[in-house]
């Protein structure tokens, strides 16, 4: 599978995953964003890039209570605040579908 | 060099490493394990202890019997690991190191759990620790009909198979005691199925079908309401119960996330395939302590102590650590007092059919309940106390074997 891009095409897994996170640009993020009918807003960039930052440093995708922590200190919020603000972001979980459109790998859960 | 070796935490993972080191290394290198106390629990006996299966006390031994006796055993408390300085600080003493390995597990904290603490040992229970399975058993004992509810908090957790053999044998349990049609049991996760790989995960939506037990998805949880009686998702679900089992929020060691080594949540940033600690050069991490995508369970700490007694020899001898490890990971699903399957797997290759760890003749079947399975599971506990901690070797490689699996 792939998806095209200003011209360009970049090559998915079957479920829409980008296959190389080299090949990740913002252009490539809104069209996975617009796949999943997701409007970015600067919210969404900013977790979209704690997500690549995170990855880059550890090599893998943070656990959902990685990124509800870090909401959480970042905002000010408790940590039932802060994970309701990631599910607006990403209604179908901020593992799976934010995942996405950082153009990390399908996280694999703890298994 | 000074050469010294030291190991965090005597578990599965620790214990292998120390004695498969000790054999390996000449007498001038010292090998200092160390943990908070003499208690090693084996941990996948805790599934049984609910149903009557086991009784809770044949699961602890002491880790020093299973220490050879050459490694220098020391019972403490670490306060502090500081990489820079190549030092590790107990309540009582300090250690230099060359080598660090670290494999202090992690554990659950259900106090994280909001409103899991006002349940607990009324209708919350869970079976991660002794003291939990026992009062589980006591509460199973005394059931009567209900709702039996299994919910995983959050990810990661400790060996992602065991909330899926505990509805089956739950099912087998209340079956045996003439009370299942009184009683519901119902499954609720995170994940997006009952289990991360589609073709197990398949198959055991399958096998829950039959026992005719509920499964609910995606559900992360926010908060246990033990009066009355239900659990609620951050997304506002709600699922009732009568008596609810839970895996509650898992981290690593205070003492990882104290000494400022850790991803956030306890577990240290570890190479995939190296298991070199990814910050810090002469520091190992083996088992449930790393954050490495793959399962929280025994076998893997087996087969990453190989890659970690491996990649210290290499460095020892001034080559450089080498990219073994695959993420393989073996495990039995027990379906019943009598029954298994089994799955074997790594990183990339999802669990398989096929047969185990000899093509064609087994014994073990992949992905397929068996009564010779089960045997698998029972003589497991007599080989890992008498072969598997001393660090001896089975014949098998560390990695996953694609003979005997079918593919397509």
């Amino acid at each position: 599978m792939s998806i095209e891009v200003n011209g360009t095409s970049y090559a998915t897994d079957e479920n829409g995953y980008l296959l190389n996170l080299g090949e990740w640009t913002e252009d490539v993020a809104k069209k996975l964003a617009e796949v999943e009918e997701i409007d970015m807003t600067e919210e969404h960039w900013n977790l979209v890039n704690f997500l690549r930052g995170y990855y880059e440093e550890y090599q893998i995708a943070p656990a959902v209570k990685i990124l509800t922590k870090a909401i959480a200190n970042e905002k000010g919020m408790d940590k039932k605040d802060a994970s309701e603000f990631l599910y607006k972001l990403f209604p179908k979980g901020p593992a799976l579908q934010a995942c996405k459109v950082a153009g990390l790998p399908k996280p694999t859960g703890c298994v | 060099m000074s050469k010294k070796i030291v190991v965090l935490g005597g578990g599965t993972g620790g214990t292998i490493v120390a004695n498969n080191l000790r054999r390996h290394l000449p007498k001038d290198w010292e090998i200092t394990l160390i943990d908070r106390d003499d208690r090693h629990i084996y941990q996948p006996g805790m599934l049984f202890v609910p149903f009557g299966i086991q009784k809770a006390n044949t699961l602890v031994r002491s880790r020093k019997k299973y220490i050879l006796p050459d490694v220098n055993f020391v019972i403490d408390e670490i306060t502090h690991i500081d990489p820079d300085k190549k030092e590790v600080k107990t309540k009582k003493h300090k250690f230099s190191y060359d080598f660090l390995v670290i494999s202090t597990g992690c554990k659950v904290v259900p106090e994280e759990n909001d409103g899991l603490m006002e349940a607990w040992g009324k209708n919350a229970f869970s079976f991660y620790t002794i003291e939990g399975a026992e009062m589980l058993h006591k509460k199973l004992k005394e059931f009567d009909g209900g709702k039996l509810v299994m919910n995983i908090a959050e990810l990661p957790f400790k060996c992602p198979v065991a909330p899926i053999e505990f509805v089956f044998l739950a099912d087998w349990y209340f079956k045996n005691r003439g009370i299942r049609h009184k009683t519901e049991i119902e499954f609720v996760t995170p994940l997006p199925g009952a289990f991360t790989k589609p073709k197990a995960s398949a198959v055991f939506i399958e096998s829950a079908k039959s026992k005719n037990i509920k499964i609910t998805t995606s559900f992360e949880l926010n908060a246990v309401n033990g009066k009355e009686k239900y659990i609620e998702s951050i997304k506002g679900d709600k699922v009732s119960f009568d008596t609810l089992v839970v895996v509650p929020s898992t981290i690593g060691d205070k003492v990882i996330s104290d000494s400022g080594m850790d991803d956030g949540i306890g577990y240290v940033p570890t190479h995939h395939n190296t298991l070199k600690a990814l910050k810090h050069d002469g520091i190992y991490v083996i088992g449930d302590a790393t954050n490495v995508p793959t399962s929280k369970a025994g076998s893997v700490a087996h087969y990453e102590a190989d890659v970690v007694v491996f990649n210290i020899m290499s460095e020892i001898h001034g080559v450089k650590p080498e990219e073994i490890y695959d993420g393989h990971s073996t495990c039995f699903i027990v379906y019943s007092k009598g029954t298994s399957s089994l799955i074997d797997f790594n990183y990339k290759i999802e669990p398989l059919h096929g047969m185990f760890p000899a093509p064609k003749f087994g014994p073990f079947s992949l992905l397929k309940e068996t009564k010779m399975n089960w045997y698998g599971k029972l003589g497991f506990e007599w080989l890992y106390w008498n072969v598997l901690l001393a660090g001896r070797h089975l014949g098998a490689p560390p990695t996953l074997v694609m003979a005997g699996k079918e593919v397509g």
